[in-house]
């Protein structure tokens, strides 16, 4: 059944990114300042919008471990951080390019890039945290823990471009309030390219959690070897 | 299309693709290593359970 999903799923992504790259190119408006370099909007937004909604589902998958002592909560909330943290450093990539053509730079420690590259780097902090602990209800727990204050890096990373003046530009979409700054239809294709990037990070997940559970099993059956 | 800044727009898509692809490998490269793994352990095991 797994197997299944995760084969619709990415049939779903690679359909729908085909469609969407068509629209981009072809069938969407040319911004009138940047150039070309706009439709970097389009992968740019949908990767932070992916790599928050993992962290979303680390940090409840975390606390519910907490909670139940569930092993597939610790799989999860695992797999949805790994995942997390591939988007984004594809936000961050993407941002840095657009930042050398709008900015003249690759890079500025303003409040917004600051705070996203030290979520980037807290949640490598949580991945290399697990490989440091041997035995695998500690590394759960204290993970766990280490997850649920993560998430604090996560809302201000969302927040900072409300609460400080940053080179990075301030909301311009309107489930942020800003009504009528994006063409609407420029706004409609984040959103429609968000769905193949949410899709093909759940597969991503969804391999990763099975791979954690082949781990688990493996340190299982080490450790009855090691009773025999 | 505007053609203006077309060179770093492909470096851009070139790069979300490039993080994608080698993420992808790492878990194809991760998963033939678990197996590897799994299949040595449980002939330990087996080989353990046959000598008592």
């Amino acid at each position: 059944m797994r197997t299944k999903v995760i084969y619709a799923l990415s049939i779903f992504a690679a359909l729908m990114l085909v469609r969407n790259l068509y629209v981009i190119f072809l069938g969407l408006p040319d911004e009138k300042d940047q150039g070309a370099i706009y439709r970097i909007i389009f992968f740019h937004v949908p990767s932070w919008f992916t790599s928050f909604a993992m962290f979303i589902v680390s940090g409840v998958a975390s606390g519910l471990y907490l909670w139940k002592g569930r092993q597939r909560n610790d799989e999860l909330a695992v797999a949805a951080t790994e995942v997390g943290t591939v988007f984004v450093a594809i936000g961050l990539a993407t941002g840095m390019i657009w930042a050398r053509i709008i900015w003249g730079i690759w890079w500025t420690w303003d409040a917004r890039l600051t705070w996203a590259l030290i979520t980037w780097l807290i949640y490598a902090g949580y991945l290399m945290l697990r490989r440091g602990i041997d035995d695998p209800t500690a590394r759960a727990r204290l993970s766990a823990v280490f997850n649920m204050f993560a998430f604090t890096s996560v809302m201000i990373t969302y927040k900072a471009i409300e609460w400080w003046r940053t080179q990075h530009p301030a909301p311009v979409l309107t489930i942020r309030g800003a009504d009528g700054l994006m063409d609407p239809l420029m706004e409609r294709m984040l959103y429609l390219n968000w769905l193949p990037m949410l899709a093909l990070a759940v597969v991503l997940v969804m391999i990763r959690m099975r791979q954690e559970g082949e781990q688990r099993e493996i340190e299982s059956l080490r450790r009855m070897a090691h009773a025999l | 299309m505007d053609a203006r800044n077309f060179t770093y727009m492909f470096y851009g898509f070139a790069a979300v693709w490039v993080i994608v692809v080698v993420y992808v490998i790492s878990l194809v490269m991760r998963e033939g290593k678990l197996r590897r793994e799994l299949d040595g352990v449980r002939r330990m095991l087996e080989d353990k359970e046959a000598k008592r």
